[in-house]
Order: C-alpha cells, then structure tokens, then sequence
C-alpha cells in the first residue's frame, strides 16, 4: 500500500510545474505559487525565490511550511480525479555541496528559469519533507511519513 | 519529416516548407533554371525547439513585457536575448545527424544561400519580404548550420515580432522553414516587379552589377527600367549612379567600388532586360497573379532566386513610431556615411550655432528684437530637434550591429558583453561628474570652505582652486539650465549638491566597478577577424564606439541650443516682472512674445488643474521592468517630477525618474540606484548607471506613480525588479 502510495505522490508531483507554498507571515499565512521539483526519493521539494520577496522573509523567520500540489482541471471531474498532496516540512537553503546537482535537477524540470535562479539575487531553497498528506476520490485521506 | 528537396515539395507541403520554400519548388517544376535547394522543414524548427528548451525560453522572453507597452529599445533588448539564446544552443543529435546526412549530401562544399521560408511568409496578404534574414555564400555543413540558427533567429528580430504583431498575428504559433539553395555568384542581379505598384499597366526591371543584397537593403542604387506590361516595351531607363557592387567574399559578401569601366555601362542589355520580364511572365503565369522576383545572371544564364506574390497597398504606417525606427535600421555602409555626416557637418554646425547665439549681447536688444530673437531662437532649436531625430537616433544602430556581429564572433553568454568595448574614455556626462566631485574633494579637505557652502555664502568663497574649478565648470558646463532659472539663485543649488557629494566618495565606488569587470581587448576581437576582414573589423569597431559616445553626447550638443533658446526667454521674462511682477514667472513663452512686441498685451493665466492623485487603497509591492544594471540597493526613494526634485536628492537615495536626462547625470554618483519608466538596457540611464557600478532598472511603466519621495525601495538590477518596501506615512 505504501508503495501504491508513494507512487501516485511522485506521480503527482511529476505531473505539475508548480505548487502552492505556504509561509508565515507573523500570525497570518502567506501563500505563493512556484516552480518546484522533487526528488526522486521524495525527501526534498526544491524550489527558487528572489530574495526581496515577503516569502523569503517568512522562510527565514519561520521555516517550517505547508506545500500544496493538485491535479484539479477546474472542472466537475476533479471531485472524482483530482488528487492533492500536501508536504509538510521545512524549508532551507541549498547549500554549496550540493547545489549544483540540485540545481541541475531543478533546470531539468524549468530550463526557461535558468537566467533567474542562477542571478545572485534569487536563491534555492529545499523542502526537507516530513510527512504527505494526500487527498483523492473528494474525500479520501492518507498520509505518510518520509 | 525534417528535410525536403525542392524536386520534392508538393502542394500539401506548404505548411512544411513555408512561403518560399513553396515558390520555389513550383518555379523549379515550371523549369525556371531554379539554383538547386533543399527545404529544412517547419517541423525541423519545432523539434530544435523543443528538444533545447528554446521554445519556453522564447515565451518567457517575449512575456517579459506586454509588446504594446514595450519601446523600441526595448523590443531590440527582447530580440538580442533570444537572437543569442539560438547562438548558444546546440543541435541536438538526432537533428545534427539528419541534417548533417540531408544538407552534406547534397551540397558538399557548393557554397549555399541560406534563407528564411516562414510559414506564412509571402503569401499574398503578407509581405515579409526583407523582415527575416539570409545568407549568402556560405560553404560547409557547421557552416550552414550555424547560419540555419541565424536564420531561425531572424523570426524573433524586432522587426518581425513588430510585423507580425501588427498583422495580428500570433506570437507563439511563428515557426520558421529555412531554404538552403546553390549559391550563384552572378555578374548581374536583380529584381523584377510584375505590376508597377504606381501604375498597374506597367512592369518594372532594377538591375545591379555583382549580387543583388546591395540593392535589397538600399546599398547600392539600381537601374531602373519601366516596361510596357502587356508587351515588355521599354517605356524609360533610369541610370544609377553606378559606384558600388556587392562581391562575394572568401565567407559571405562584402561591399567594393565598382570598376570605373563597369560603371559607364548599364547593368542589362535591352536583350537581357527582355529576358528577365519574359522570366517575369513565366513567373506570374505559375502563381496567376503578378510577382515580385529575384534573379541573377551568371555568365550568360539567368536564374531564378525566389519569387512572391506583389502586395497589394501597405496601409500607412507613418503614424507608428516603432515602425518609423524600425524602417530607419541602416546597414554598415549607410551607418558609415552617416557617421561622417555627423562627424564633420552636423556636430560641428551645433556647436557653432550655439557659440553664436551665446556670444550674442541680449541685453542690448530692444523688447521687439528680442521677441524676434526668442522666435529665431525657437525656430533654431525646433530645426535641430529634428535633425536628433533623423541622424542621431537612426545612428543609435551603429553600435547595435556592433552588437550583433561581437555576439556572434565572441559567443559571450551575456548578450551584452560588447559595451564592455564600445565604453568610451571619456563622457560629457562623466567629465561634467568629475569637476563636481574635484569641487566636493576640496570641500571635503576644507571644513571653512564646507561651512561657507553649508551657510550659503558661496560667492564668499576665496579658496583658489576651488574658484577655479567653479569658473571652469559654469564656463563649460552651464548648459544645465537648473543652474540659471530666475527664482532661485543657482549658486545656491550648486553648493546643495556638491555638499552631498562631498559626503559620499563616488570615485571609490568608480574604482570598485572597474575592476569587477573584464574588459575585452580591441585586439581579441578583431583578431577573430580574418585578415581580407580586418579593415571592415576597424570600421565596424570604430563605428560602434563613436555611435556609443554619440548616445550620451548628442543629447548635450543639444542641450546646448535648448540653453541658448532658453537664455532668450528668460531675458524676456526678466524683462516682464516690472510689469507684471505676479505673473511673469508663469508666462508661457507665447504670452513673453507677445508682452514683448505688444506694450498693451496683458497675458492672462490658464488656471492649472489640480489634479490630485487619489491615493487608493491599491498599492504595488513588487514591479517588473529590465535588469539593466546590475546589483542590489534598497533607499528611500527620490522621485524626480520636475528639475528642482534633483537639488533634494540626497546621497544613498534610489532615484525614481521618467528617463535619466543627460542634462541630469550629476546625481546619479549620489544614488544608490536607478528606476525608470523609459526601457532599454542601451539607454542614457543604463549606461551611466553601469559607468558607476549602480544596479538600474529600467522599463517601469508608471514609475513616478507608483512609487512616492520618501517609500523604501529595493533596486534588483539582476532580476529586474524594483520593491516598495514600505510606503511613505
């Protein structure tokens, strides 16, 4: 069953370009859409931001972060097909050992975001994933710990 | 299906081979001695595009900014970026082995043309002829490939993505088909138009020695012969003057005198003329309606290059000032001669016209003949303004194709890397700084000197060399018509300004910014030159480093007449206060020629609209423009609305201003950072905020709007962003 699981969350994951991040903003959350990729193993979400962005500022206040993706269509189906997962974590920076495999990793997904993330001000940040959460069939939950 | 000889396109192709690629084979089956040719398909395009990524990155380019918004520097910026992004991608294997296997094959080492087939391109209701690029003379496959990339790239060029917007089409769904055809070295070439868009009942025949490039790009000047249409009769025969021919080179082509013995013979004998309209006939027989046709002859052959439906009438475009600037781009030679007009005739003539009027005693002058004066003086400027548009703009393409051909020598991964040559060692603009900042440098070292400022008193100051310099820079440079308005002693502006910079140390920060860069040499560029190419290297190089220079200068040559005109006015406005001591200083220059020439004349003031910025509750947090300097600054920020804005800027602020004037470049060592609504990374702005190391964003639609004195802005000259921080309270 984990495996079954595991599966879907990757496939899911795979299927879409962007995700929603949400962030603390003092007492309030804050939510961004971003490109992100993850890894194989699932342990990590990777994603990029300018420095001077509120999220940046949240992150580095309060790491510890909620991650939305979903397949919906905007369309009747999604209450049968949609499936959303949600990865609970926190969020760092990528470090120097391994950034370049992270970011190869990362422009292989969005190679159009290569002058942004390489500008000295944007950084890559990962999500060092703890548990997903994951909805399907309108109302079936599951989650699983990494 | 990524490669199709011409032999083999039928008329379920079009799609796949475009408009030319189409033509040709249709005029190949109708035996119209076609150069052979191959067709790289539509399809080849897309799966380049794909398999590199290019295709997204093209889109996040062109997103970048809506087009209606975007200047034409800045439709030029978007171009060069993604005319580089083909020069840096690779053919992916696949493709690399069926080109390689289909092109090599068929040519081996025949030189080639190489031209651009756009699906949709020549078709009869659009006209892309001269929009896109091709090549001529190009030899071997890596060769040929490397200009299949250019060609591709032609599809993104300013001038296309203007043409194809304004035909409505769409942006994304552009796809490019390249034709690759024997290339014939003709001794005569040319074009021949089916119906004379003047007068339908007549054809017309244009005819150079050597390669018609020349006379598609305006080079060289054509005979010209106006033919009966139903019977090819020839009604006249304008001569050209026949003095340069386009050869073909060791790589490519090059421009070269004619040989004087040439020059006195028409291109075409009556006979050839005759074959080139039956050629013509044939030609608008294949297609059922008259065409537009390149041929050439080659010894005592006659070849058809490409063939194209005549457009029918182009509506006006006058109107558009994108198109105006697009129609005004220059080929080497045309920048050449331009340049040597601005050089000998038209700087100089500016600058005798603005010596002349400020030797000029006003004074003197009774209240009529300075009105008189003030509407030469008017009439002067106006001129000159005028001829900034017709010969310094246009001329602002020297250093584009500078531009162009360094990125395509050097590779560079930045696009533009080729200023780093082009910078001069000295600038109006940047000498005009330094006397500022030598003048803040004693203030500095002399705290009585500092207090005398600080207190207002600077005609007190007896320091000698400050006097010096003083004396010297309003003798030279007091064309900043800042430092002379009436209500406000201009001294006292001055001293502002240079306590500000005494305060700061932007020689360092000068320093700093050199030596993070890596300059090119002249010598590396030029020797990726062969040496037949080394004179047109020079010419080039030189070409794009006056035309560089120029972009700063010539808006100071005319700063100077502007100063001169307003010298007048202001004697006539002095002239008023006794008359009209409440208004005089609100009289429009109109109303001072008037009060001047008319004793009775009483000038009534329009009463000026309030308009009151309503400040919503919307607020922007985040804007998007051009990273057109690079760095990170956050200040306060200074928004310049009008001239007396720049004698509050104090040092660290981000200066937030419509467009960075020549005539105001002595606050930016001030400033932490630049944001302006004009876009472009080759704009005044940019390059001085470069010349002092201060990240500049540019292309920020409303920027004085949206950003109020005194907001906390964050300036990110690497992405492009400009960030308000908090707002004002």
């Amino acid at each position: 069953m984990s495996q079954e699981l595991k599966k879907l969350v990757r496939r899911t994951l795979e299927s879409q370009s962007l995700g929603v991040l949400a962030t603390l903003d003092k007492k309030n959350p804050y939510e961004n859409l971003v490109a992100f990729v993850s890894s194989k193993d699932l342990k990590n979400i990777v994603f990029s931001t300018a420095v001077y962005t509120r999220k940046y500022a949240n992150l580095k206040a309060f790491p510890q972060v909620s991650f939305l993706v979903d397949t919906r269509s905007n369309s009747e189906q999604d209450f049968h097909e949609c499936v959303a997962v949600t990865a609970l974590g926190k969020a760092k920076e990528v470090g120097k050992e391994e950034r370049d495999k992270i970011l190869r990793l990362y422009l292989k997904k969005h190679p159009y975001l290569e002058d942004f993330v390489k500008s000295p001000s944007c950084r890559l940040l990962k999500i060092q994933v703890k548990k997903y959460i994951i909805v399907s069939e309108f109302q079936k939950v599951q989650e699983f710990s990494v | 299906m990524f490669i199709l000889p011409v032999e083999e396109v039928r008329e379920n192709h079009r799609l796949l081979v475009g408009g030319k690629g189409f033509a040709l084979a249709r005029l190949w089956a109708r035996d119209l001695n076609v150069p052979k040719a191959v067709c790289l398909t539509a399809d080849a395009y897309r799966s380049f595009l794909v398999q590199t990524g290019l295709d997204k990155k093209i889109l996040m380019e062109i997103h970048r900014k809506s087009l209606d918004n975007a200047r034409w520097e800045e439709m030029w910026d978007t171009a060069l970026r993604i005319r580089n992004l083909f020069l840096h991608a690779k053919f992916p294997r696949d493709l690399a082995h069926a080109f390689r296997e289909g092109i090599d094959d068929f040519f081996h080492d025949t030189p080639v043309a190489v031209r651009s087939s756009a699906l949709g391109e020549d078709s009869a209701q659009d006209s892309f002829a001269g929009i896109h690029e091709s090549y001529v003379n190009i030899t071997g496959i890596e060769n040929i490939l490397k200009h299949v990339k250019l060609v591709w790239a032609s599809l993104w060029s300013d001038a296309a993505i203007l043409y194809r917007k304004e035909l409505g089409l769409e942006l994304k769904k552009s796809v490019m088909a390249v034709v690759i055809q024997e290339f014939v070295p003709g001794d005569c070439s040319g074009v021949f138009f089916g119906k004379n868009p003047m007068d339908g009942d007549q054809s017309v025949i244009e005819a150079v020695y050597g390669l018609n490039q020349g006379l598609v790009d305006g080079t060289v000047e054509p005979d010209r012969w106006i033919l009966r249409r139903t019977d090819g009769k020839v009604l006249s025969h304008a001569t050209a003057l026949r003095i340069k021919v386009i050869l073909p080179s060791r790589k490519g082509v090059h421009l070269v005198k004619l040989d004087p013995k040439k020059a006195q013979v028409a291109p075409l004998s009556l006979n050839r003329v005759q074959a080139v309209f039956i050629l013509g006939q044939k030609a608008e027989e294949s297609f059922s309606q008259p065409q537009d046709v390149e041929w050439t002859f080659r010894k005592r052959t006659l070849y058809t290059l490409q063939s194209r439906p005549i457009t029918t009438e182009r509506k006006d475009r006058s109107k558009d000032e994108k198109s105006w600037y697009l129609s005004l781009r220059r080929s080497f030679a045309n920048l050449q001669e331009l340049q040597i007009r601005i050089e000998e005739h038209t700087i100089p003539e500016m600058i005798s016209e603005s010596d002349t009027m400020a030797k000029q005693d006003l004074s003197g002058l009774s209240d009529k003949d300075l009105a008189d004066e003030i509407q030469r003086r008017k009439k002067i400027y106006t001129y000159w303004v005028d001829v900034y548009s017709k010969e310094f703009i246009p001329f602002a393409h020297g250093f584009r194709l500078f531009g162009q051909v360094y990125n395509d020598k050097i590779h560079s991964e930045d696009p533009y890397e080729f200023v780093e040559l082009l910078r001069p060692r000295s600038m109006f603009s940047l000498e005009r700084n330094r006397m500022l900042q030598d003048m803040a440098a004693l203030i500095k070292l002399d705290k009585k000197l500092a207090q005398k400022m600080r207190d207002g008193r600077m005609e007190d100051v007896k320091h000698p060399e400050f006097q010096k310099l003083l004396k010297k820079f309003l003798g030279e440079y007091a064309n900043l018509q800042i430092f002379d308005e009436l209500d406000s002693a201009p001294l006292k502006r001055l001293s502002r300004i240079l306590l500000e910079l005494a305060d700061s140390s932007p020689h360092k920060q000068e320093k700093k910014l050199r030596i993070a860069r890596k300059p090119i040499s002249s010598e590396q560029f030029l020797s990726k030159f062969k040496k037949e190419d080394q004179d047109y290297a020079r010419g080039l190089l030189d070409l794009g480093k006056f035309s560089y220079r120029l972009r700063d200068d010539d808006n100071i040559y005319l700063g100077k007449i502007e100063r001169q005109m307003n010298r007048a006015i202001l004697e006539g406005r002095k002239r008023l206060k006794p008359r009209f001591p409440s208004r005089y200083l609100k009289c429009s220059d109109e109303q001072i020629i008037k009060c001047l020439s008319d004793k009775k004349y009483i000038p009534t003031l329009e009463r000026q609209k309030r308009t009151q910025t309503q400040r919503s509750v919307w607020q922007a947090r985040q804007l998007k423009g051009q990273p057109a300097g690079k760095g990170l600054a956050t200040g306060d920020a200074r928004v310049i609305s009008e001239e007396s804005d720049l004698f509050e800027f104090k040092k660290g602020e981000i200066l937030v201003c419509d467009a960075v004037d020549p005539n105001m470049t002595f606050v930016v060592p001030l400033a932490a950072g630049i944001v302006e609504r004009r876009g472009g990374m080759l704009i005044h702005g940019a390059i001085i905020a470069r010349e002092y190391g201060i990240p500049c964003v540019t292309g920020i639609a409303d920027a004085t709007a949206l950003i109020r004195t005194g907001d906390s802005v964050t300036v990110d000259g690497f992405l492009g962003l400009v960030i308000i921080e908090h707002r004002k309270k």
